[in-house]
């Protein structure tokens, strides 16, 4: 396992982590840019020119895209978050170069007009799509509480009137002003064949045009919020918990997520006994989850309409209990454990190397090994968790539910 | 590239089969244990035993309470799984390789010496009931659960969860007999992959499983489904739509030509549905198809979702593709097609619980485990005029369709 790194004189970075006992190679571009650097006018935008990316270039058409990725039998799809936007393809290694040709052809949309009304109709689709399942819309509705005034409190879908009034040309100009390779990685796992991957990208990016593409980047205030949205569709109550949390630099991110793993875990933690086991609720479940500048922990309800407000007393209790008492060594030691067996399993999947060596760099400009992060997740102490409580606490959280429920009390 | 396999099978006098692909290349493991517990044994007025059963017996065994039994496999790093399907209760491990083996004697714990305690009784039978209401809000489940009942009948196509009803019936005593009787090892399959000891395993599982007396399975009586179409009304942004139709199991010999067949419906980004309903016309977010499998038959399962007033735009372009299929397949569908199988068999050699998972699925339909080289040898033999002969005299017809959302459809498509 090798790192290796290059950035072309248009300032796209090109990194690697190279495998040669791999079978396969995972590719990606990484753009760092998502809802968070939208405005109220493009809400959605960044979603949406993901779609579009796919749609064709100068050179292809959508259909000769959706071909080609096909020929490769690469798997292949993206994604868009609140802070990035990823193209990735996992294929065989002798496909590397036709690969990145396409990849890299795509990455200079066409975004053509009729493709655009055509997508446009799918994205509603996807927006009616998560308006009908769980937690219908609650996650969203929590960061725009949460947040406040705060980038991150935007949606990535955006909403079908922001979605439906956004122009191609308004798409065009978001393009110009984020797409630019010095706001990029190309990010490459597995049976990588490096001298020829700076190659390729030299051959098919090398030619894109830099400029400064910046984010404002700050700490969100803590908050405390209670809010409850009435929609019948839902047979079950269902609530997110946010609370501040470590960001992607900061060094307590590691005991961050052990402090999720112990009190959130879907098997073996606090919730998962209290209320999953119990048969109290379907799902109680925490996360850590870092951004650049701040960090959430997000904890999720599922439950009977009827036992939501004693359920939301019960974690606020487990978090009130954390607080004061603390996290044992144990539970310390058993989510390390848990925490890198995942870690080292996952390693075995270059498609799943690509991530977290394509994150690790957007977020931080930082490659670490597998064992590197094993590593960093072991130093993690009890005194660090339980610092942790203290300087980030739970019980000070937002609180959004949406479910058949027109009020809840709010746990004291 | 494919690596050259080397499949290694023990059949225990008992009927265990024990399946073990040595992965030298990883560090993890991975292993599959299926007991012949599916729901299709639950009786209909205990509809969710089997869900029962297999909650109860996570809640402590051997030594261990349910919290120790936790514990102990996550300081082993296991990442576990347990779950009801029509043909088995399984449970599931992925690991470092150094704990695969107590990992197995901790499963073989639980599968034999469960405590099946009486006061946890009623929380096991809470949770099994929250998995039943989380369903009301799970509409492309209900919808496909639906359309799983009326294409395969009663008990074939039923779902694990059971009903509100069935599910509060059940008594202790019903889950310590099914436990008496299912909990067994005759065509029960345990595979394992990974970093691993062919002679230390077998050794391994002998001691933990070698005496384990088997049970007489009981008989399945079943009953054909309800008729075919069926609407759902709800009140929703989406209609759901699912549309079954008979095609040939896993075992049979053309069983690659469905599924190649299938592959040009609905296998990537230019595969027919995707094309047609989505990239074309905006219909849809999701629509998909794919081959399902029962050990004596199998269907054809596909499924989109789109809003009320597209609904029946999509099923009827959906169903003009399926009927399209007939006047045949095109050279560059099946070569892409070809590609993107091949590139999934080398990417499987890459995952221990993924090659484990298959190995126990070929057990349980075939009686043997095919290699990865056999698969791409079928993969390479098929051409366009097989698949188009396949087609021909199987062409998709005899639709089961159901819809739910806020509308119902024409659904007068071929009823033979």
């Amino acid at each position: 396992m090798e790192f290796r790194s290059h950035t072309l004189s248009n300032g796209l970075e090109i990194i690697a982590e190279v495998n040669p006992r791999a079978y396969s190679l995972g590719l990606a571009f990484f753009v760092k840019t998502g809802a968070r650097d939208e405005t109220d006018e493009i809400s959605g935008v960044s979603h949406f020119l993901e779609h579009m990316v796919f749609k064709g270039t100068p050179h292809r058409s959508a259909a000769d895209v959706n071909r080609e990725l096909d020929e490769l039998g690469s798997h292949s799809n993206a994604f868009t978050s609140e802070e990035q936007t990823v193209y990735y393809a996992t294929v065989l290694p002798e496909y590397q170069e036709k690969c990145i040709e396409l990849l890299a052809d795509i990455m200079r949309p066409a975004l053509r007009e009729d493709d655009f009304v055509t997508e446009k109709k799918v994205i509603l689709e996807e927006i009616a799509k998560y308006e009908d399942e769980p937690p219908y819309g609650a996650h969203e509705k929590s960061m725009a509480v949460h947040f406040g005034d705060h980038p991150l409190a935007r949606s990535v879908l955006g909403t079908a009137a922001s979605v439906s009034a956004l122009s191609a040309e308004q798409m065009q100009a978001y393009f110009d002003r984020r797409y630019s390779p010095m706001n990029m990685a190309l990010v490459a796992a597995g049976k990588v064949d490096f001298a020829q991957l700076i190659r390729q990208a030299k051959r098919f990016c090398g030619g894109w045009p830099p400029f400064a593409a910046e984010r404002a980047i700050s700490r969100a205030p803590q908050r405390q919020a209670f809010q409850v949205y009435a929609n019948d569709s839902a047979a079950q109550e269902y609530c997110v918990l946010l609370a501040n949390g470590p960001c992607a630099t900061d060094d307590d991110r590691y005991a961050g997520r052990i402090l999720a793993t112990v009190l959130g875990d879907d098997s073996g933690s606090r919730l998962y006994w209290e209320l999953v086991d119990s048969g109290l609720a379907e799902c109680a479940l925490m996360g850590a989850y870092e951004y650049q500048g701040t960090g959430l922990f997000m904890a999720y309800l599922g439950c009977m309409p009827e036992d939501a407000a004693a359920n939301l007393k019960r974690m606020h209790d487990l978090f009130r209990k954390a607080e004061s008492e603390g996290i044992t060594e144990q539970e310390i030691v058993r989510a390390q454990n848990k925490i890198c067996s995942h870690v080292v399993r996952q390693a075995e999947r270059p498609s799943s190397r690509m991530f977290s060596v394509g994150n690790g760099w957007i977020q931080r400009r930082e490659y670490r090994t597998t064992a590197q992060v094993v590593k960093a997740y072991r130093k993690v102490t009890a005194a660090q968790v339980n610092a942790l409580l203290a300087k980030y606490p739970l019980t000070t959280n937002t609180t959004v539910c949406v479910g058949p429920l027109t009020e809840i009390e709010p746990p004291q | 590239m494919l690596v050259e396999q080397s499949i290694l099978t023990h059949r225990f006098p008992n009927g265990l089969t024990l399946l073990v692909e040595p992965m030298e290349w990883l560090e993890s493991a991975a292993f599959a244990l299926l007991l012949p517990a599916g729901c299709a044994h639950d009786p209909l007025d205990r509809w969710g035993l089997g869900s029962m059963t297999c909650e109860m017996v996570q809640r402590g065994c051997g030594e261990r309470d349910s919290r120790q039994f936790v514990n102990d496999l996550e300081n082993l790093g296991v990442d576990h799984s347990a779950s009801v399907s029509n043909a088995h209760t399984s449970f599931g491990g992925a690991m470092p390789h150094e704990q695969l083996y107590e990992a197995l004697t901790i499963h073989a714990d639980l599968v034999r010496r469960p405590h099946l305690p009486a006061d946890q009784f009623e929380d096991a039978q809470q949770v099994c009931l929250q998995e039943v209401y989380a369903l009301e809000d799970d509409l492309a489940q209900r919808m496909m659960q639906e359309l799983r009942r009326r294409r395969y009948g009663d008990p074939y196509g039923r779902s694990s969860q059971g009903s509100e009803e069935s599910v509060s019936a059940i008594t202790l005593e019903d889950v310590q007999q099914h436990f008496a009787q299912y909990y067994q090892p005759q065509n029960a399959i345990l595979s394992v992959a990974g970093k691993v000891d062919w002679d230390r395993l077998r050794e391994h599982v002998e001691q933990l499983f070698g005496d384990w007396p088997p049970q007489t399975l009981g008989q399945i009586t079943t009953t054909p489904g309800a008729g075919p179409r069926c609407h759902i009304p709800h009140e929703s942004s989406q209609t759901h739509l699912g549309i079954a139709y008979p095609s040939v199991p896993y075992s049979h010999p053309d069983y690659y030509q469905a599924r190649g067949a299938v592959g040009v419906l609905s296998d990537g980004m230019s595969s027919r549905l995707f094309t047609e309903v989505r990239e074309k016309r905006g219909l849809v977010y999701t629509v998909s198809a794919s081959c399902h499998s029962l050990r004596h038959t199998g269907s054809v399962l596909c499924y989109a979702g789109t809003t009320t007033d597209r609904a029946q735009e999509t099923l009827d372009v959906i169903i003009a593709e399926l009927e399209r299929l007939t006047q045949g397949i095109e050279a560059g569908e099946l070569s892409r097609l070809k590609a993107r199988i091949k590139s999934s068999l080398i990417f499987q050699q890459e995952s221990s619980p993924s090659r484990a998972g298959t190995m126990a699925a070929d057990w349980y339909h075939l009686g043997r485990v095919k290699t990865l080289e056999e698969v791409s040898t079928a993969i390479d033999a098929l051409t366009v005029e097989s698949i188009n002969y396949y087609l021909a005299q199987h062409p998709p017809r005899d639709y089961t369709i159901v819809t739910l959302g806020e509308q119902e459809l024409n659904t007068a498509y071929g009823v033979s």
